[in-house]
């Protein structure tokens, strides 16, 4: 038997953009088990319901995470609108969709730049993110923001995208997409990079099930699960499959990532051609009755969950998010389980951590 | 290239072209028509009435009535709007441009230009309005009474 040693991981490392702490047991320089704990950024957002109306609430609710941004603010302003039973305008759905949708091309693109720096391919990193600022001043244009939107109300969007808008940013995702590809082509193919990926950090889909994964990282153990399916906001009318990957590994998970990369531009392409001549948004009088509401979407990281629960006032009496980061992290400790010392900064990229969604 | 050099392409590619990054400060930054960037105000035009205070998801904005200020801290701003969205008469903007870094937090205090004499008028005349209200309510209600009491 090796040597057994105790290894604190972060909460402060080059890889991680956020704090997270891992306590590895080392055997030698294999990983026995990972002990992961949390609450670094924790800042209490959930609690503001109390203090903040429901409808400022829409812009405390964005700010729980800067990629994930867009989702969250509709995540709750879907929950509001189902509990004030307001018919949200087609075109608002389309809207949401379509920039859902650039949410996910914009933190795949960022989570495919990690995962190179976290190789050590410092111009394949560069790369990534050259093509994801497109992305977002497309969301500068769009919205007016980078990061943080502020587009979703209850009851719709704030803004509208004209047709010549549309039709410039299509010319420009076709653009995009042509780049991707040249550039997806070093993940899928290159040989230096298959190696770090290929083998590394299995999870077969019993372990995935049985640890409660979510979205990429269960697909890429081969689970077909989507919330997009369940037919939120246009998705409904949107023809797409969900991707899954049989290959259990690092590079299963990178596959996934990519073929969801492509499945968005074409949506977005759907959505564009499809969408209706409506209103934006509808006008939302007096407060939300009694009642409580439950939304799942479909975050680039996973299956995110939402529930408000109101009571008559202004005020909320309970709002609860549950992000994919944290349906993850079991998972995760699974992974870490029997792999290389090395590799544990390349396996916590995999799961695409978003800290500061897990903790609020 | 294909399978064996992948990125080469690329990469002879970036050795020949000008950096994807805007060279700022050099190059100016141009900003989209919508960026939300910062608050700003017609003060002629405020009424002073606090809705944005009220609505300000930090809190960031403060509305002093007696002085005819309006201030906001762009520090605590999120530029989300609210205010834009609230103020009755159309007299907050969000506008392109990003605030410059400044060395201390200090709160951009907004002046709304006002006579005190003229103020002070006016105050006059709204305690007369209000004193000849309370007034004549008081006559008619008394004419009330008395023509009750004569009734019964």
């Amino acid at each position: 038997m090796g040597k057994r040693s105790v290894v604190p991981f972060g909460p402060q490392h080059p890889v991680l953009p956020e704090p997270i702490h891992l306590d590895l047991v080392l055997e030698d320089e294999k990983v026995l088990a990972a002990v992961p704990s949390i609450g670094y950024v924790h800042r209490g957002l959930e609690s503001l319901v109390t203090k903040k109306d429901f409808q400022e609430m829409a812009y405390v609710a964005e700010r729980i995470c800067g990629i994930c941004s867009f989702g969250h603010g509709m995540g709750y302003c879907m929950t509001i609108e189902d509990i004030m039973n307001v018919e949200v305008p087609r075109r608002a759905d389309y809207l949401r969709t379509i920039w859902m949708e650039m949410s996910r091309l914009h933190s795949h693109l960022l989570w495919l730049g990690l995962l190179a720096d976290g190789f050590g391919f410092e111009s394949l990193f560069m790369q990534s993110w050259r093509i994801r600022e497109g992305i977002l001043d497309m969301f500068e244009e769009s919205t007016g923001g980078r990061v943080i939107f502020s587009v979703n109300q209850i009851g719709g969007v704030k803004k509208d995208m004209s047709k010549e808008m549309l039709a410039n940013f299509q010319k420009r995702f076709d653009e995009m997409e042509k780049e991707v590809r040249k550039l997806t082509r070093v993940f899928l193919d290159d040989y230096t990079v298959k190696s770090r990926l290929e083998g590394i950090g299995i999870l077969t889909g019993e372990d995935a099930i049985r640890r409660g994964a979510a979205g990429p990282m269960a697909r890429a153990a081969g689970i077909a699960v989507d919330m997009r399916k369940t037919g939120y906001a246009a998705y409904d009318d949107i023809d797409f499959e969900v991707i899954t990957s049989d290959k259990y590994d690092s590079y299963g998970r990178c596959e996934v990532r990519i073929g969801e990369i492509f499945q968005s531009f074409d949506i977005i392409r759907q959505c564009i051609r499809k969408i209706p001549d409506t209103e934006i948004n509808v006008a939302v009088k007096g407060n939300p009755p009694e009642g409580e509401s439950i939304v799942r979407i479909e975050q680039p990281r996973g299956e995110a969950f939402y529930m408000s629960r109101t009571n008559g006032t202004k005020f909320l009496d309970r709002m609860r998010v549950r992000t994919p980061t944290f349906a993850n992290l079991p998972a995760l400790t699974q992974t870490l389980q029997g792999c290389q010392y090395a590799d544990v900064p390349l396996l916590i990229l995999t799961i695409d951590p978003c800290i500061s969604c897990t903790e609020r | 290239m294909g399978q064996f050099m992948p990125f080469a392409g690329q990469v002879l590619k970036n050795l020949f072209s000008k950096p994807a990054t805007t060279q700022y400060p050099f190059a100016p930054k141009e900003y989209p028509e919508r960026t939300r960037g910062h608050v700003e105000i017609q003060i002629e035009d405020c009424i002073m009435c606090g809705m944005c205070m009220r609505s300000c998801p930090p809190g960031a904005i403060e509305v002093k009535k007696p002085e005819h200020q309006w201030t906001i801290n762009r520090f605590d701003c999120i530029q989300c709007g609210y205010c834009v969205e609230k103020c009755p008469k159309k007299c907050l903007s969000l506008v392109p441009g990003y605030q410059v870094p400044a060395g201390e937090k200090a709160v951009c205090v907004v002046q709304q230009p006002f006579d005190p004499e003229e103020e002070a008028r006016k105050e006059a005349a709204k305690q007369a309005a209000i004193k000849a209200a309370q007034e004549k309510a008081a006559a008619a209600k008394a004419a009330k009474e008395a023509a009750e009491q004569a009734q019964s």
